[in-house]
């Protein structure tokens, strides 16, 4: 029981948390205590430092939107974003209930009136603006590993395919998003013209964009393992007369699922990156705009509003490499390989 | 012509910038049902070259192999290969290993029960039952081989072939490993090719003994017949002289008359 709650904490990275569970089972206190302070409190007191530099340094800076925020001016917004989220919450129930209230007294007096829900249209809050972000960067980055991880396998197995892929995706790799952006909107807007679209079209324009930046790490990696596979694996499977489909299935993606891992995390970690970007540029909801709203908007709390959305974005995209980390550790047939 | 397995005049080039590099020239090797054939030589000398044409991983330049009539020209299961390295797959236990092979092999002919049971069945001949759902990660060289071996031995090969099986692991284990192998042989007399580089090995377990001259051009320089008896015992054969013979024999092939150049 113990064991498996210690396999279970470290396999999703929480192994700080290990000297606790140990602790609390008696089990050498002493050196669990040394491990707990060792894995918790020297980052504690590194952060500790941090906050009091950064409120040294904000007092000594005078913006024209006024002093750079310290930590309490930003933990103070941090509160007011989650309250105006609940606000905007309430007004929301509050508009669905006097349209059915409203519809109910119609449909009293006349039973054949037409009666319609109009969707609520208030302002986005800054949680609706993480939720559109998360699933604009998933949905643009799994696009990205249904096209990158079979290419990359292809290019690994054959050295042909791998020499003619490789100028273009030395070429486009190292295209910054800004620059995608334009021809992806104009693409979007050429191409994806629907009466009643299933999905905005900002929104498929930054999916988009984060797709074209993100594919390159895992196309890369995935195809630098799967061409650095031991010739031998190779040859038991051409001995066994295994075809194509079964060779890649039963040899090729489970000996490089280690390194397509590591090429899926540094895409995940571009895409956020990107996504930012693309969202602040082209006024795509999202976390990106609520930061250019912010900036816009210039009233003095607005730059401790962007200071949250700064630390929230970093302990997101810290979580998603957290997650990434934990299905890399799952799938890797070598457990005990140290992966960080 | 009529032998069960022919290496007829095989020669192979390797291209390279300066145009073609002749690796093996006119080999020529009749081997019979059966039989245990060990080739030695120095390294670089092309042993495994031989090897990895007899299973069809190389095509000859010149000249071909031909197995029970049938030319060969592609690696196939009739012909499995024990890797120097063993070539597990890490991902798998030792039991789903041996599985994948006989699933491959046998998946259309044979049903669950039978090919449970012949998965068994081979890994109990290497004496490997106690530890089959381990991973190669978790068990030692020697027993990583064993299972190397139970694999190649379930595909039910014609020929199996060995690239210096014992060539990773240390003397005692090599040693025990050799015995295994000698108590498998007498009960499936398989027709063996063993590529090695250990004059004692050759000696012990092989009816025929392969030499092979230095490269580039390598090819084979001497056959000698190994008449022991068998069972052959380690302990009794190091103070026979017969034993003593052929060892000297091949001690002077290599060291003698094809001495490497540069050691």
């Amino acid at each position: 029981m113990k064991d498996k709650l210690i396999n279970l904490l470290e396999l999703i990275g929480f192994n700080w948390f290990v000297p606790v569970v140990r602790l609390s089972t008696g089990e050498s206190p002493k050196h669990q205590v040394q491990e707990l302070g060792k894995m918790v409190g020297v980052p504690l007191f590194a952060v500790v430092v941090f906050l009091l530099f950064w409120h040294m340094g904000a007092a000594k800076i005078i913006t024209s939107l006024g002093q750079v925020p310290g930590p309490t001016q930003v933990w103070e917004q941090a509160n007011v974003l989650v309250d105006e989220h609940y606000q905007e919450r309430e007004r929301e129930l509050a508009f669905y209930e006097r349209q059915e209230q409203r519809n109910a007294a119609r449909l009293e007096k006349d039973p054949d009136a037409e009666v319609t829900i109009r969707p609520y249209t208030g302002k986005e809050t800054f949680f609706d603006q993480i939720l559109t972000s998360l699933f604009t960067v998933f949905v643009g980055f799994l696009l990205a590993t249904l096209i990158a991880v079979p290419v990359g396998i292809v290019a690994g197995l054959s050295d042909t395919i791998y020499s003619a892929l490789n100028p273009l995706i030395q070429v486009f790799k190292p295209v910054s998003p800004l620059a995608w952006l334009p021809i992806v909107t104009m693409v979007v807007s050429a191409l994806y013209v629907s009466e009643n679209p299933l999905f905005e079209k900002s929104f498929v324009t930054s999916a988009l964009t984060v797709t074209l930046c993100s594919l390159w790490p895992t196309l890369i990696n995935t195809a630098v393992g799967v061409s650095s596979i031991d010739k031998d694996l190779i040859n038991v499977a051409r001995v066994l007369r295994l075809n194509y489909i079964t060779t890649v299935w039963k040899v090729v993606i489970p000996a490089s699922i280690p390194m397509i891992f590591t090429g899926l995390r540094i895409s995940l970690g571009i895409g956020w990156m990107v996504l930012i970007a693309a969202e602040m540029l082209a006024q795509n909801p999202g976390l990106g705009k609520f930061v250019w709203d912010e900036f816009q908007n210039g009233s003095s709390s607005s730059l401790s509003r962007i200071m949250v959305a700064v630390l929230t974005i970093g302990i997101i995209g810290f979580i998603l490499d957290r997650i990434t980390l934990s299905f890399q550790k799952f799938f890797s047939y070598d457990k005990n390989a140290v992966i960080r | 012509m009529d032998k069960y397995l022919n290496i007829d005049h095989v020669s192979i080039d390797f291209p390279t910038p300066n145009g073609p590099f002749r690796a093996l020239n006119n080999v020529n090797l009749k081997i019979d049902k059966g039989e245990f054939v060990s080739i030695i030589g120095h390294s670089g000398c092309g042993k495994s070259t031989v090897m990895n044409i007899v299973g069809g991983l190389y095509q000859a330049t010149e000249g071909g192999v031909v197995l029970e009539g049938k030319e060969v020209n592609e690696p196939g299961p009739d012909r499995a290969i024990v890797f120097q390295n063993h070539s597990l797959f890490p991902w798998l236990s030792c039991y789903q290993n041996v599985e994948l092979a006989v699933k491959s092999v046998f998946g259309d002919t044979r049903s669950k029960q039978e090919i449970r049971d012949w998965v068994e069945h081979n890994i109990e001949l290497v004496h490997m039952s106690h530890a089959k759902h381990k991973m190669p990660a978790e068990i030692s060289g020697g027993m990583k081989q064993r299972i190397g071996i139970a694999r190649a031995l379930a595909m039910e090969p014609k020929v199996l072939l060995m690239d210096e099986p014992f060539g990773a692991l240390d003397a005692l284990t090599r040693a025990h490993l050799q015995d295994s192998l000698m108590e498998i042989q007498a009960e499936l007399n398989n027709t063996v090719i063993m590529i090695t580089h250990d004059v004692d090995e050759a000696v012990l377990l092989s009816d025929k003994i392969v030499m092979m001259t230095n490269g580039p051009s390598a090819t084979i320089g001497e056959v000698m017949d190994v008449k022991l008896p068998r069972p052959r015992k380690r302990l009794e054969l190091a103070d026979n002289p017969d034993y003593n013979h052929y060892r000297s024999e091949v001690i002077h092939f290599l060291h003698e008359r094809h001495a490497r150049k540069v050691a």
